[in-house]
């Protein structure tokens, strides 16, 4: 027999799921970045590839009729000869020029550049710019959306652990929180690592849970694309491969550079390619779950677009819900995704680093 | 347009691979019904090596 609250929970999780996405095809719907209504093909492919870009403002929709923008702006921070901090309202989604102490700069292709007051964007042959570039410190839209899972993070853990000062079992949200914790330990952390697996439980657990829980934001109409950003993957990857080498004993680097019971001429063979692997395993890393939720975020939309390239010839009744059928299906496989992409990265760091930890046998 | 027959050939090759691994993996299982948990994880994380392989060349290709 089926518990009923089990049943009331998971009729609610639907209903949340289904919610999430009538709430994106509105946002697909409801127009271009110019703000007109979305028709063609290119104009929904510029939609996607704009989704898939970090922004220097955050917006929920845009209302295709009259091309108002409804999100809130957020601080602009750059430095060019001396620091710039002002709204990205100022940008007004690109529009405009923005002025702080005598320079321009404007917006391209999300992208921050340095103008003259008419906002000229210079190409070269190639069609790249060659206008400069200030360093952008700015709080974008993925900086937020890490900013969100930090905190979400810190208040889940912080009760959890405070939890334990008066009673065994936790209250709340530690109930979800704990069996996780307990499962990163237990079968992702100490198989792979070995005897010595406890000093590395926190790196395991915050790079699980930051990956899972910015995997489910991109889920949600807020249009987050954090982990299906390069330059992040590249941060974590970077974080697992600077704990392995760090934590590598004298055995590892033996295994590197001279290579135990083989002759003399295979040594000097493996070392080369040894010394490949420790780069590309963590890049193989980073690749995957960048491409991984890139991937899921350009699927999804390509088939809530469905509605707009199916409208001619099926009307606008059947195309919706051909449409909305696929999109659930596939949501509900991204929601497995975002789960296993934070599974592999935990597992394969654990297993990296259990090989440079590993002791002779 | 050579990148694109390059990209399916990547595709087929990863799908020739993922069916070696689940294939393999399943009649593992249908043997050993209680080592399935071992199998399971081997067998996510030979599948998740292979599609960094598979996903590494389809960004060269793309």
């Amino acid at each position: 027999m089926i518990n009923p609250t089990i049943m009331r929970n998971a009729l609610l999780l639907l209903l949340l799921i289904s919610l999430i996405n009538v709430n994106s095809l509105f946002a697909v719907a409801g127009g271009s970045e110019e703000g007109g209504q979305i028709d063609t093909k290119e104009e929904i492919n510029e939609y996607i590839q704009h989704h898939l870009q970090d922004s220097h403002d955050f917006t929920f929709w845009t209302n295709g009729k009259t091309g108002t923008h409804i999100g809130f702006p957020l601080p602009v921070i750059l430095w060019s000869d001396g620091l710039h901090v002002f709204s990205s309202s100022e940008f007004d989604h690109g529009h405009e020029v923005a002025e702080s102490k005598d320079k321009y700069f404007a917006l391209y292709h999300s992208k921050v550049y340095e103008t003259n007051a008419e906002g000229e964007i210079k190409l070269d042959d190639e069609g790249h710019t060659v206008n400069a570039k200030p360093l952008d410190f700015s709080i974008t839209k993925n900086v937020v959306g890490m900013l969100l899972t930090s905190l979400l993070m810190f208040i889940g853990f912080r009760s959890l652990a405070k939890g334990y000062g008066k009673t065994a079992i936790p209250k709340g949200v530690g109930r979800i929180l704990e069996p996780l914790v307990v499962y990163v330990r237990d079968e992702i952390a100490r198989p792979n690592i070995g005897p010595k697996y406890e000093k590395f439980i926190p790196y395991l657990l915050t790079v699980f849970f930051y990956i899972w829980i910015l995997n489910l934001l991109g889920l949600t109409p807020l249009g987050f694309n954090v982990t299906g950003n390069i330059a992040v993957t590249v941060g974590l990857a970077l974080i697992t491969f600077f704990l392995t080498q760090f934590s590598g004993n004298k055995e590892y680097w033996k295994h590197i550079f001279w290579m135990p019971g083989v002759p003399i001429p295979m040594k000097i063979i493996l070392m080369p390619i040894e010394v490949l692997g420790m780069f590309t395993k963590p890049f193989a890393l980073l690749i995957r779950l960048f491409a991984n939720i890139t991937a899921g975020h350009v699927v999804v939309m390509s088939l809530i677009a469905l509605i707009i390239t199916m409208r001619s010839q099926f009307g606008i009744v059947a195309s919706s819900s051909i449409s909305f059928g696929l999109a659930f299906f596939i949501t509900l496989i991204e929601l497995l995704v975002a789960f296993l992409q934070a599974y592999i990265f935990t597992m394969l760091s654990a297993l990296f680093i259990g090989m440079a930890v590993e002791e002779h046998h | 347009m050579y990148n694109l027959i390059g990209a399916g050939l990547i595709v087929i090759g990863a799908g020739i691979g993922l069916g070696q691994i689940g294939g393999k993996a399943m009649e593992g299982i249908a043997r050993q019904p209680e080592a399935s948990g071992k199998i399971q994880t081997a067998m996510i994380i030979i599948g998740a090596l292979l599609e960094g392989l598979a996903f590494g060349a389809l960004i060269l290709a793309g």
